[in-house]
């Protein structure tokens, strides 16, 4: 296996000591997609943008294909693509205008540019809309374009700082479609993103982050097996009985329990098995469960577990 | 080996020069074809400067004593150079856009000339004040505006314009890459514009003036601008205001430019 991406130590401070990255490490695999998964304000963009040469770091190494982002950075971004947190398309000029530009500063040259703009907007849908001001396209447009954008040279890695953020469920499978497609060509992929479903779906290998730390990394199976296999939801008779109920599963089991309004919920380290001894618990108490459901752990249990809040829930911090 | 290596240093070099020359150009023509497709852009870079044209030679100009030659002669230069000062506000606002868009970070990723972001905004404006200029030259003739010192002299006057309005746009860069946000780059251009625009000698004789407001409208750098392009247009002496003005203008630019580089490779 060969390593297209490596970070070690990465810190970056910002102004008011605050340390957006701190001490982050990761490795990915050539021709996969790793996940860089977290809060706002966990410090996921500003590893993407050190790694894509945007930021130098304070301290701490990286590089892509073997090149140094700092010390080596033009050969770096002669071999990366980003598409970034907010779609950076240039309203004012056509799809075909805006990918023509990015080329020609990709070194393309004018007329390849041009040639391999149109492909890309045939390949994006885009190509009905290509001599359109981008000013008119729709959100899912302007992602697809963005997406292009970064593709322009072919770069054997490419960032996707939240690619599908803000967009329709049809655009964002249509999205993930061509970043799988992407990398059954070969291409390395390191997105981040907020939606557990989109790392469950895409990534290989996952991180997650907060406070600028990788707190957990692995597959997203072996994420959830962390857990147990089973998470039991208790839907109880009011919202009192709810966190009565999740007082005394803490108090039982160590675990924390996630209160959702009248429903309670629990990851079993032991299985089903051991929901027998927790009805019982819950009999004795006098707080049986009006009803109740097994699942498998979804990455949102796992983000509970690690860091002890719900992952798209609104944090203090600053990400950008 | 010590020849080798220098040649391949120079012609590293000579790849640099011409690589930042081809970015400038591809942003260059971003920037115009962005210019002139925003409506706003297009109403403030040419209605507005026609508007004040019409409302200083029409409305307030009648009450306006000037010595020597009419007033739309007197006003004409001064309307140039609050044209192209007016015009750099531009600039720091499609920074700071750019800056807010994702536009920059996209740019910093790719392997360009980081340079010919700033280099290439900096010449559409320049391209963007030539075409603004010519309109509102013609605009003046059609109000009475006559050249008296011959054309050659006048296109001199034009081009002392456009040199410091260079150095304004570098100066306007630092805004836009300070600012947060379109409206602030907004805000923090008008308060520096105004007095240099207006307490100068563009619209009033200085004379008019309380004695401490002309100890600034006479030293200021617009209305020693003002004074060369005036006596390029309407004759009289020269040398001491264009000296002045070139010396303005070039050392502003040698100040700025250099601030604005810096402040773009650290912003983000």
């Amino acid at each position: 296996m060969s390593i297209a991406i490596e970070a070690d130590e990465l810190v970056k401070v910002f102004k008011g000591g605050i340390r957006a990255v701190d001490g982050l490490s990761l490795e990915v695999e050539a021709g996969t997609v790793f996940g860089l998964l977290g809060p706002n304000g966990a410090g996921k963009t500003t590893v993407v943008r050190i790694l894509t040469t945007v930021f130098l770091p304070d301290s701490g190494k990286a590089s892509v294909l073997g090149h140094d982002v700092v010390t080596d950075a033009e050969a770096v971004r002669a071999n990366i693509g980003l598409a970034g947190q907010f779609a950076a398309v240039d309203e004012n000029l056509t799809g075909l205008e805006n990918l023509r530009m990015i080329g020609q500063l990709t070194r393309l040259g004018r007329k390849s540019a041009i040639e391999r703009a149109a492909e890309l907007l045939e390949l994006f849908e885009l190509a009905d809309a290509a001599k359109r001001i981008a000013k008119t396209y729709s959100g899912g447009m302007r992602r697809r374009l963005d997406l292009a954008a970064a593709l322009l040279h072919k770069p054997a890695v490419l960032f996707l700082d939240e690619p599908t953020s803000g967009l329709d469920p049809y655009s964002r499978q249509a999205l993930w479609g061509v970043i799988e497609e992407l990398v059954n060509e070969g291409t390395t992929v390191l997105l981040t993103t907020q939606y557990l479903e989109e790392a469950d779906r895409l990534a290989k290998v996952l991180a997650v982050v907060d406070h600028g730390k990788v707190i957990a990394h692995g597959t997203p199976g072996e994420l959830k097996a962390t857990l147990g296999s089973t998470v039991i939801d208790l839907e109880m008779a009011n919202n009192d009985a709810a966190s009565r109920v999740s007082q005394l599963l803490v108090e039982k089991t160590g675990k924390q329990a996630r209160l959702v309004g009248a429903s309670v919920e629990l990851p079993l380290e032991h299985g089903p098995s051991q929901v027998r001894e927790l009805l019982e618990m819950m009999e004795a108490a006098d707080l049986m469960p009006h009803r109740l459901n097994l699942r498998e752990p979804s990455l949102d249990d796992v983000f509970l577990t690690l860091t002890g809040h719900m992952a798209e829930e609104p944090q203090e911090g600053v990400s950008k | 080996m010590t020849t080798t290596v220098i040649t391949h240093s120079e012609m590293a070099v000579q790849r640099g020069l011409s690589r930042f020359i081809s970015d400038m150009l591809v942003v260059t023509e971003r920037n115009i074809i962005a210019l002139v497709r925003i409506p706003q852009s297009l109403f403030f870079s040419s209605v507005q400067p026609i508007m004040f044209v019409l409302l200083f030679r029409y409305v307030f100009g009648g009450a306006i004593k000037v010595p020597g030659h009419s007033y739309v002669d007197f006003l004409m230069p001064g309307i140039f150079l609050q044209t192209v000062a007016f015009g750099s506000i531009g600039t720091a606002i499609g920074l700071a856009e750019d800056l807010q868009k994702g536009f920059i970070e996209r740019f910093r990723s790719l392997p360009m000339a980081r340079s010919a972001v700033l280099a290439g905004r900096t010449t559409a404006d320049l391209i963007r004040n030539v075409g603004v200029l010519i309109l509102i030259t013609v605009v003046g003739v059609l109000v009475g505006f006559r050249i008296h010192a011959g054309i050659p002299a006048f296109i001199c006057g034009l081009l002392l314009i456009l040199l410091f309005a260079y150095a304004l746009s570098w100066g306007f860069s630092i805004i836009g890459l300070l600012a947060p946000n379109t409206e602030t780059a907004q805000v923090m251009s008008f308060p520096l514009l105004f007095p240099l625009t207006f307490a100068s000698s563009a619209f009033v004789p200085v004379q008019s003036m309380p004695g401490w407001l002309q100890a600034f409208a006479n030293n200021q750098p617009f209305s020693i601008l003002v004074d060369a392009m005036r006596a390029l247009s309407n004759g009289g002496p020269t040398s001491g205001y264009v000296i002045k003005s070139l010396i303005w203008s070039i050392g502003l630019l040698i100040v700025l430019a250099p601030v604005a580089a810096r402040k773009f490779r650290k912003s983000l």
